[in-house]
């Protein structure tokens, strides 16, 4: 299978550009910012100010690329390592800390945007995104849903459910398996005999495409064909993105027990922001200043973050009670009761 | 008024849902075309077309995974499972996202849908067809479980569940489907999910039942009146969340508890019953709580499975055991 590529590693345009240089120019800073975020994540959890954290590091090309091609109120339904894509989409920086900090608080993105709260476990939410398009589809509106996975996902049954159900149904999803080559520590080669993820959509009977997952500019285009043919009404895509995980599973992960630091050091050569940044400097579209006060910005913007969502005021002791229904149950409201009998508190 | 079945008085609940409100969809395996395999939704196709009565391939995961995702963009879809056997493939879209993504978002987003799912034995089904295994869908959080045990609850209870802001697993016992036939209110009604029914009064001792088996108990109800023995029954009609205070007040009255289910023992709604009942009226009771449950086997089949259903021999002798106490 072809693999789409648009701009080269060295960063030279191979094909036509899908956006200007203007835009092009956003979504590097998206990246730029994204990158901050990942490095702080990892910082604030060996701090100790987050639990686990799942870093992207590598395959910012592959969710900002692929967000940018949705509109505004689309459906994005995405894992734990698509922070770049659920904030590029409108979620929140103090929500999407606030989530790692332990506080259910921070599953809500903000009124209007229409992103899922990341699945942990993997693989049941890509068929979440075949029933949000579909009933967008049959409410007349023209919404898409779009869900990221791992190459990992791909082995799960729901995949194979989610893959059929979106073709039969013919529903406006779009399939992005961010292919980064390990699912912990197993490797994308014993995932699956199949040469590629890709080529799994033509049993489905959908279109498959294979991308270069750290070439932004091709993830934009493709992610852009696939959303358009699905508000068109003409049915699901898989793209496989072909990108990198630069770090452990997690930080509570050592990828050097089981992955050699020479494929990560080739992959480094390969790095999606190095590339634009190439790229815009031949269109005369770059210069040091101006990543340096995007650098800055974001790192202050995510400090306030980090700042807000520390300084939260507390959860009440007894506020998973009134999260799982519309309103309490007599059953819920006795163990309320019986909570704080046992805590000494009112 | 004409008197009807519980498969009819389904039919025109979901007909007048599909009706009444054009976010319902109904979706699962066979059940435009065919209506069903219980036919409970025959003719819904014709009348509400292919958009909203929806056949689905053979993938339990999916229905209920698609059916989520509809429900959080604001559909109220009703999803039918062929049989509460064949939900186990769906077990993790249930348990870990439609009960929870309230709680995920913090109420940004909810599910309301409804798991439409046929059980329970006695009709001498082919394996896996006969289970009842209510209680791990009642050891969820975030979804309600409701069985209804007459025509009239069922046409309340299931227009109840589609309208619920929650999602609703809804446990339609099969032997119960054409069984019976009862008047049933016309037009569109409601039965509060959480509320048990006393469907019959009495001061000796209490017979708590849900399903199919409340037939059971008020058989054995007259049963224990020949002898001049006034059984109480309660029918729990919700499962989860549990009817505490219609329990703890007949509990306390009778002093008498035998609560009776098809299911297997270990882990049961009776058992939760049994401990609701110590907790709440042991110093009411007079007796032991009997339970009266299916074993801890696999539902046998057609031959013995009479020998694991506990009828309603079973369930006067133990409301006898526990007025000899």
């Amino acid at each position: 299978m072809d693999l789409l590529r648009l701009l080269s590693v060295d960063g030279t345009l191979v094909g036509a550009a899908p956006i200007d240089v203007a835009e092009t120019r956003r979504l590097f800073a998206a990246m730029v910012t994204a990158r901050v975020y990942d490095r702080k994540g990892s910082a604030l959890q060996r701090q100790g100010r987050l639990a686990t954290y799942a870093q992207f590091e590598g395959q910012e090309a592959a969710q900002i690329g692929s967000a940018a091609a949705l509109r505004a109120d689309d459906w994005m339904v995405g894992t734990y390592r698509d922070a770049a894509a659920m904030w590029f989409h409108g979620y929140t920086w103090d929500n999407l800390l606030l989530g790692r900090m332990g506080d259910e608080r921070g599953g809500a993105p903000p009124a209007g945007v229409n992103i899922l709260p990341p699945s942990i476990t993997v693989g049941a939410h890509m068929i979440h995104a075949v029933g949000l398009g579909w009933a967008e589809r049959l409410r007349g509106s023209d919404r898409v849903a779009l869900t990221y996975f791992g190459d990992g996902a791909t082995s799960e049954g729901d995949f194979h459910e989610a893959m059929n159900f979106a073709a039969v149904f013919v529903t406006p999803t779009v399939f992005v398996c961010e292919n980064n080559g390990w699912a912990i520590s197993l490797p994308r080669a014993r995932q699956t005999a199949s040469q590629t993820i890709a080529e799994k959509a033509t049993a489905y009977g959908m279109p498959g495409v294979l991308v270069d997952g750290n070439d932004v500019l091709a993830m934009v285009a493709a992610t852009g064909a696939a959303v358009d043919r699905a508000r068109r009404g003409e049915g699901p895509t898989l793209i496989e993105a072909l990108t990198y995980r630069m770090g452990p599973h997690t930080t509570a992960d050592d990828a050097g027990r089981y992955r050699p630091g020479d494929d990560v050091e080739e992959w480094r050569t390969r790095d999606p922001i190095d590339r634009v940044r190439q790229y815009l400097q031949g269109a005369d579209g770059w210069d040091q200043g101006w990543e340096d006060d995007i650098a800055a910005l974001a790192g202050s913007e995510i400090e306030a973050a980090v700042e807000r969502a520390e300084s939260l005021g507390p959860l009440s002791p007894d506020a998973m009670f009134d999260r799982m229904y519309a309103r309490p149950t007599a059953v819920l409201e006795d163990e309320r009761r019986a909570m704080f009998r046992d805590e000494g508190t009112p | 008024m004409t008197e009807i079945s519980m498969a009819r008085a389904l039919n025109e609940a979901l007909d007048m849902a599909l009706a009444s409100d054009d976010r319902v969809v109904l979706l699962g395996e066979d059940v435009a075309t065919t209506g069903g395999v219980f036919r409970i939704s025959d003719g819904l196709l014709e009348r509400h077309g292919a958009a909203r009565v929806i056949d689905t391939p053979v993938a339990e995961s999916g229905i209920i995974g698609a059916a989520f995702g509809m429900a959080v963009a604001g559909m109220r879809p009703i999803a039918e499972i062929q049989f509460l056997g064949f939900s186990y493939p769906a077990f993790d879209q249930i348990v870990s996202h439609v009960g929870r993504i309230r709680n995920r978002s913090n109420h940004r987003f909810s599910a309301p849908l409804v798991i439409r799912m046929p059980y329970g034995g006695g009709i001498g089904a082919a394996e896996h067809h006969s289970e009842s295994n209510e209680a791990v869908y009642v050891h969820t959080p975030g979804v309600k479980v409701v069985v209804p045990s007459s025509p009239a609850d069922a046409k309340g209870l299931l227009l109840a569940a589609v309208a619920d802001p929650d999602p609703v697993i809804f446990l339609e016992p099969i032997r119960l489907y054409r069984a019976v036939k009862e008047v049933v209110p016309e037009g569109h009604y409601t039965v509060p999910i959480g509320e048990a029914a006393v469907v019959r009064q009495g001061a000796d001792v209490t017979l708590i039942a849900y399903g199919a088996m409340v037939r059971d108990a008020t058989a054995a109800a007259d049963a224990l009146a020949v002898d001049g023995i006034a059984a109480e029954v309660i029918d729990l009609r919700t499962l989860s969340p549990l009817d505490h205070e219609t329990i703890v007040r007949s509990a306390t009255a009778t002093g008498r508890v035998v609560v009776t289910v098809e299911a297997h023992r270990t882990g049961s709604v009776a058992s939760e019953v049994a401990a609701l009942v110590q907790e709440r009226a042991l110093y009411s009771l007079l007796a032991p709580v009997e339970r009266v449950t299916g074993y801890d086997t696999v539902v046998p089949l057609k031959r013995s499975e009479r020998h694991y259903m506990p009828g309603v021999d079973r369930i006067v002798a133990a409301a006898r055991r526990t007025l000899e106490a």
